[in-house]
């Protein structure tokens, strides 16, 4: 998960020409044939096991085809295009013979999960170091050819050029460069920034064509002879079981081949596939239209107690008083009681879910002893781990092919789909292909937890913040896996909340209980989103209390230019996995986003009447975001009219991906800010589909502008950092624009949207 | 028996009268450039052209489109160059990609009807179609764009 961390240092390059695995993946195998090993995972690649195991790779065959393998899960992010193109820029590679070829699920990879918006951060050196090294090997082969000193020539264009004018393209090379020991990783040439010529552009992506044309193959479109679809009806209770259903008038229905129980569950839920009845037929429509006459009666289980406005009342209840200690510096509490002035006020943010555009998919086949499966997924390890585990058999048994993901958001880190789809193809031995439904998708997701945060400060005679205690309760993610977890975890608090990046000499940041009554889940910037909103929403609250600025408050908050840790204030902090060293807490940075958003959309201008700027800023998964939204209010309703963002995300690979997933993870906020909202009665989630679950639509979206900041530092996270500031940024302009104060979200509950 | 001209091609498909065109497309005519979003018509995933109008193919009973004729996102052009096609690549919209079969196939029926589209004409008429990745502001441009290039009829 987001806590794994993996180092990404010392890598070993291997020349694997001769191995056998090449033509598990479909690539012909003479040729040179780059991999490496990750240190923190074992360098016996066992190409000779017959597994089909490999490690990250390049290969460069005769005719001068370059593929290289993309072990992460395409969603929507780019990464299939990102990552080969930082290979190929190093390799000198013409980007139109490059293939991008998906990798199999393989622990040799290291951690595959796509998520944590971290592909670009732990695998930009590593694919600097393949390119470079096979580029030297070329250049090598090169210069024994043609029997010149290596310092004569150069690798170009997809060819080898000396001194003289003479050249050999990269597939001439192939055979000889295959023969050669890769160099020492330490003694690469790197190329210059300046001479990048796919790092740092907008290059399109490899999937264009198939999307332009309908040829893509999601979870969804999997396709196989003899295929059965699954439809299943799951408990609409978290903890229920089946306790008789009618097999018979589902059997009935045209298409239907067969019906079968789900197995039975109890906590932990993890991965686990959930409990159920599985109609499978002939095709979707068939298998969805039987499922509705099931009649499945359920067992009883306490969490159909579950009212997620009565639990909302008592969280908001319990962040009223002091909570366990998390972080704090001086006496924040004699401080407040000692202060001119003092602001309070609660927030809270509701379940969500992530309801990506494809509903999850898998289809597995089961035949002699060997599992496969081919699933939108974005954690094909943990796909093959929980599947083995869970029908019994070796993770060498299952197979796991990864198709591209209409949308992940996190909600495709989690294999439950692909456990169902081998549990059916194993009891009917043929092809089956499960097909969520929406209504599955909304009603049995792993859910953005429900929360409420309180926040206090005191304020001296000048309008300065002299005290502050900040406090958050929400059901942990902890508790999908434990089954008992009851309060949130330092990892959970270090998303936007044990890290609150001020320096001030009375803080407390302290945390409540909460039990969890459905799965809990991860959801694109996680509780980021609960944390930046409330933060963001205070310091707004707090520099109207003292008749300033937003962003002056923000500053004075965030005080001098300095790294902070707040582990020496007591936090567990896990900077997602990295460390302070490599990504500090920069408060230059954040300070810098800040004034560059307001530099940038002009929010420090006057507005129209009914019209106002709302601005926000958050760090999260390394990399800084600012946000400043325009909207109009007229009659109670809100119209978001532009959204303006910067982001220092240290170096920047695929421009034009960042920003798109700018833009993508802003609409996302905006959703969550204005519509999302899965509410629980009688345990059970009230919505059901995009009508009454409901995202940003066309004639709801502003205008974005994504201003990138130049930076040469390590590359952070790109593709959630964009979410966590939107919603503080809307409710603050609500509250300039109209005076109305948007505490609960979404802002639908209260104006027109 | 269903009988029906599918991206120029007669075609004849067995399947009961209520089911939707969506699953006949994708599940029995194994062509899966259509997408399911939702099955109840309110996120024009599943968006295909029956006699040049747009539909929502999931909710779009198999028995009405008998005689019709049928275009889908593998039909709207010969290897990728109907002018919305064109655009949505000099803009890069796609992000993931899923939605997007119904967003061109929605666009190229905007143009159709009309081929200088305002800003608010492209919302009304796109707000039928989600994407959840949040590729708006791109769809709406590459719109502009292929206006420029759709001919008048
Ligand atoms: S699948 Fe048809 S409109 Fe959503
Ligand atoms: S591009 Fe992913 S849903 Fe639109």
């Amino acid at each position: 998960m987001f806590i794994e961390q993996l180092q990404h240092h010392d890598s070993v390059m291997h020349n694997i020409s001769r191995r056998g695995f090449l033509k598990t993946l479909g690539i012909a195998g003479s040729g040179l044939v780059l991999g490496v090993t990750l240190p923190s995972f074992s360098p016996a690649y066992a190409a000779e096991s017959g597994n089909g195991e490999m490690n990250l790779f390049v290969s460069i065959d005769e005719s001068g085809e370059v593929n290289i393998i993309c072990h992460r899960s395409e969603m929507g992010q780019g990464i299939r295009t990102s990552l080969p193109q930082v290979l190929a820029d190093e390799l000198q590679a013409d980007w139109e013979r490059v293939n991008v070829v998906q990798g199999l699920a393989n622990a040799s990879y290291g951690s595959q999960n796509t998520d944590g918006s971290r592909s670009v951060r732990h695998f930009y050196q590593t694919m600097r170091e393949m390119g470079a090294s096979a580029r030297t090997m070329l250049e090598q082969a090169a210069a024994e050819k043609w029997g010149v000193p290596v310092e004569e020539v150069k690798a170009i264009d997809h060819k080898v050029v000396h001194q003289s004018g003479k050249s050999l393209g990269f597939g001439e090379l192939a055979a000889a460069a295959s023969k050669l020991t890769p160099p020492d990783v330490a003694s690469l040439v790197f190329k210059n920034k300046q001479d990048f010529k796919y790092i740092g552009k907008g290059l399109t992506i490899v999937d264009m064509h198939d999307i332009q044309t309908g040829k893509t193959q999601f979870g969804q479109d999997v396709h196989m002879e003899g295929m059965l679809y699954a439809s299943i009806v799951r408990a609409p209770v978290v903890g229920a079981n089946v306790l008789s259903f009618d097999k018979d008038a589902a059997l009935k229905t045209p298409g239907v081949a067969d019906v079968v129980a789900m197995p039975e569950r109890s906590f932990p839920v993890g991965f686990n596939s959930l409990p159920g009845v599985a109609v499978l037929a002939s095709n979707t429509w068939s298998a969805q239209q039987a499922a509705k006459k099931l009649s499945i009666e359920w067992t009883q289980h306490e969490n159909q107690s579950h009212d997620s406005g009565a639990f909302l009342a008592t969280l908001q209840e319990r962040v009223k008083s002091k909570g366990k200690v998390q972080r704090s510096v001086g006496d924040a509490y004699a401080e407040l009681d000692k202060a001119e002035n003092t602001v309070q006020a609660s927030y809270s943010v509701p379940y969500l879910a992530h309801a990506t555009m494809e509903p999850p998919a898998a289809t597995a086949v089961f035949k002699d002893g060997q599992m496969e499966i081919w699933a939108c997924t974005q954690t094909p390890q943990s796909t093959q781990n929980t599947v083995a585990q869970v029908l019994g058999l070796e993770p060498s048994q299952v197979k796991v092919n990864v198709t591209l993901l209409g949308g992940g958001f996190g909600r495709k880190s989690k294999p439950d789909f692909s456990v169902e789809a081998a549990i059916l193809a194993k009891h009917s031995g043929k092809p089956v292909k499960v097909v969520w439904s929406r209504e599955n998708d909304i009603q049995h997701g792993y859910y953005h937890a429900i929360s409420a945060q309180h926040y206090q400060a005191g304020l001296n005679d000048k309008g300065q913040v002299s005290s502050w205690i900040q406090r958050s309760a929400f059901p942990s993610i902890g508790w999908t896996f434990s089954g008992n977890t009851n309060e949130p975890q330092s990892w959970e608090l270090s998303l936007g909340f044990g890290d609150v990046p001020f320096q001030l000499p009375h803080l407390s940041c302290e945390s409540h209980e909460a039990t969890a009554h459905a799965r809990i889940g991860w959801i694109r910037s996680v509780c980021n989103i609960q944390h930046a909103f409330a933060l963001g929403s205070f310091v707004d609250e707090v520099a109207v209390a003292a008749d300033k600025s937003t962003p002056q408050m923000w500053l004075e908050l965030i005080g001098e230019d300095a790294n902070i840790d707040p582990g020496q204030q007591g936090f567990e902090f896990s900077n997602y996995g990295e460390t302070l060293e490599r990504f500090p807490l920069d408060t230059k940075r954040l300070k810098h986003c800040l004034n560059e958003v307001i530099a940038k959309s002009g929010a420090d201008k006057p507005t129209a009447a009914n019209e106002a700027w709302g601005v926000s800023v958050h760090r999260s998964f390394v990399s800084y975001v600012a946000v400043a939204a325009k909207v109009k209010v007229d009659n109670n309703k809100v119209t978001v009219l532009e959204m303006h963002s910067a982001i220092d995300a240290g170096t920047v690979v695929n421009p034009d991906r960042v920003k798109s997933q700018q833009e993508g993870s802003m609409i996302f906020g905006l959703s969550i800010a204005l519509l999302g909202e899965i509410s629980f009665k009688e345990g059970k989630v009230q919505q059901s589909n995009y009508h009454d679950y409901q995202v940003l639509r066309m004639n709801q979206c502003p205008e974005i502008y994504t201003h990138i900041i130049d930076s040469d530092a390590v590359p952070g996270g790109v593709g959630e950092p964009g979410t966590p500031p939107v919603a503080a940024a809307v409710a603050n302009a609500i509250y300039h624009a109209s005076g109305k104060r948007i505490r609960d979200l979404p802002v639908k509950n209260h104006m027109q949207v | 028996m269903i009988t029906f001209t599918l991206n120029g091609k007669p075609t004849k498909v067995e399947a009961e009268p209520e089911m939707p065109l969506l699953w006949v497309i994708r599940d029995l005519l194994n062509m899966t450039g259509t997408k399911y979003g939702c099955g109840l018509g309110v996120c024009g995933a599943c968006t295909v052209h029956m006699d040049g109008q747009p539909i929502r193919a999931c909710a779009t009973p198999v028995s009405v489109i008998a005689g019709k004729s049928v275009t889908t996102i593998e039909g709207l052009s010969k290897d990728a160059s109907h002018p919305v096609q064109q655009a949505w690549a000099e803009h890069n919209v796609p992000q993931c990609g899923y939605c997007q079969s119904g967003q061109m196939m929605s666009a190229a029926a905007l143009l159709a009807s009309n081929n200088d589209p305002s800003d608010s004409d492209i919302d009304n008429y796109m707000q039928g179609n989600l994407c959840r990745c949040g590729t708006y502001p791109r769809i709406k441009a590459a719109i502009k764009t292929a206006a420029k290039f759709v001919e008048v009829k």
